[in-house]
């Protein structure tokens, strides 16, 4: 009884494993298509599959997909050819790739900003979701290095761009957060603190290529403090970003 | 007597296509368009019962993200060289590009300073701790193959990094930017190892006065692709 337990579960690990292992199967139109050994434009083109033969699609790297053909070589195919082969249904190969045309109606963004808080170097994370092509939700995580003081501040705001269609689009921020600063160890005297901080700015992000943005921005804050006078601090930073 | 079977085929024919062309015919009142309906409504000739098939993009596993871990040795500036352990998350853009975040953490040792000093150690054990994080990018500058005796061969590439983060080190956090070069080679298509060699460029004022500390790293990692 045991044994035949064990050659079912065997019998049913083989079907996964076979089931996992079979891939999308195309059908080459182009005259040929081009395997190289590796996912780049630089390796060699071991192996061609000629027209009206089929490839069976394991994975995709960056813009290279690794297929194997009825003879079982494996080998990686530019996105360029893939697009051109027949997926049983007897349409060219769906591959969606974001574009100059999604830049502006893209859904989410995550970046990577630097720049200067307040006279001390800053290091920003982001990730932005879109409600609309105008209107998005921001979440950034800040880390700021000083000479006297370092910190960290989190924030969460709204960013309107007014004309989502142009390359390089303008954009409005608002937002609230807090923000902890922390004096540096070698100044005595000065308590660790935690405020709450409003933000306004204006910034711009220009489409590059593929799925890429470059993005600056510069922004006020007010930290509300709970001395006499809330502090006001400027702060403008540099980056890179990609939607998708 | 072959003519003669011409001829009356021949005939045959005219008089078929004469025939065709007689009022009299059935189908030549068939072929009259319909007469237009009442109450000016098109009547539904033809139920299409075509189904559309949907052609949605492939599902293809993506495998362009890759995590992973190292360990190496790390000489903080004035502090001796010791071990240091870390983790690396990449994000590869294109085949040239990829994005990277890294974070590690070593225990620095005792200055020369306090060593022959013999005095009071400069830093606590906490504030002897190295803690860094970087997030930059990358560049596979000389992608390639590596041959192995005459049967394997391996992708690997070499790539120069550039990234900006921070450091917690002395008490303190300090702006770090680090530089580096590594090689990665695929053992397989999801599993590459590396070898990196980064510097951890930052200010610091441990010893009395502002110095810029390069903090040369040395590291072997283990990533896989997902």
């Amino acid at each position: 009884m045991a044994r035949l337990a064990a050659c079912g579960l065997l019998i049913f690990l083989a079907s996964i494993a076979t089931a996992r292992a079979e891939g999308l199967s195309v059908t080459v139109a182009d005259p040929y298509v081009e395997m190289r050994t590796g996912p780049g434009r630089g390796f060699p083109v071991f192996n061609v599959v000629e027209r009206g033969a089929s490839v069976e699609v394991e994975s995709r790297r960056t813009d290279w997909f690794k297929v194997k053909d009825v003879r079982g070589r494996e080998g990686w195919v530019h996105k360029d050819q893939m697009k051109e082969t027949l997926v049983p249904a007897g349409v060219k190969m769906p591959i969606d790739d974001p574009a100059r045309e999604d830049f502006g109606a893209h859904r989410r963004e995550v970046g990577l900003l630097l720049g200067d808080y307040g006279g001390a170097s800053v290091v920003t994370v982001y990730g932005a979701w879109a409600f609309n092509e105008h209107l998005a939700a921001e979440v950034a995580a800040s880390h700021i290095l000083g000479d006297f003081s370092d910190g960290q501040y989190l924030t969460i705001g709204l960013t309107h761009v007014p004309v989502p269609e142009w390359r390089i689009q303008p954009f409005l921020s608002i937002g609230t957060g807090v923000i902890r600063i922390q004096p540096d160890g070698t100044l005595v005297g000065t308590p660790e603190r935690t405020d709450q901080v409003a933000y306004a700015g204006v910034g711009v992000r220009a489409y590059l290529a593929r799925r890429f943005i470059v993005r600056g921005e510069y922004k006020e804050y007010v930290v509300f403090t709970d001395r006499d006078e809330n502090e006001e601090d400027i702060e403008w930073k540099i980056g890179f970003a990609f939607f998708f | 007597m072959e003519n003669r079977i011409r001829i009356l085929l021949l005939s045959l024919a005219v008089l078929a296509t004469g025939c065709s062309h007689m009022p009299w015919r059935k189908d030549k009142a068939e072929a009259e368009p319909p007469p237009p309906p009442e109450g000016g409504s098109t009547p539904v000739v033809i139920e299409p019962q075509v189904e559309r098939r949907e052609v949605k993009p492939a599902r293809i596993d993506t495998e362009n993200w890759e995590a992973g871990a190292y360990i190496g040795s790390l000489s903080v500036e004035d502090f001796e060289v010791n071990m240091v352990y870390g983790a690396r998350l990449a994000y590869h853009i294109s085949e040239d590009f990829f994005a990277e975040a890294i974070a590690g953490t070593s225990d620095a040792g005792l200055s020369s300073f306090e060593r022959l000093s013999g005095g009071a150690p400069l830093l606590t054990d906490s504030e002897r701790q190295f803690t860094y994080y970087s997030l930059g990018f990358g560049w596979n500058a000389l992608p390639g193959e590596i041959f192995l005796g005459g049967k394997h061969a391996y992708n690997s590439a070499v790539y120069l990094t550039l990234g900006a983060g921070g450091t917690r080190f002395a008490g303190d956090d300090h702006f770090t930017l680090t530089a580096g070069a590594g090689a990665r080679v695929l053992l397989k298509d999801w599993l590459a190892v590396h070898l990196d060699m980064r510097d951890h460029v930052m200010e610091i004022d441990v010893l009395g006065s502002n110095k810029t500390s390069h903090n040369y790293e040395a590291s072997l990692g283990v990533t896989a692709f997902f």
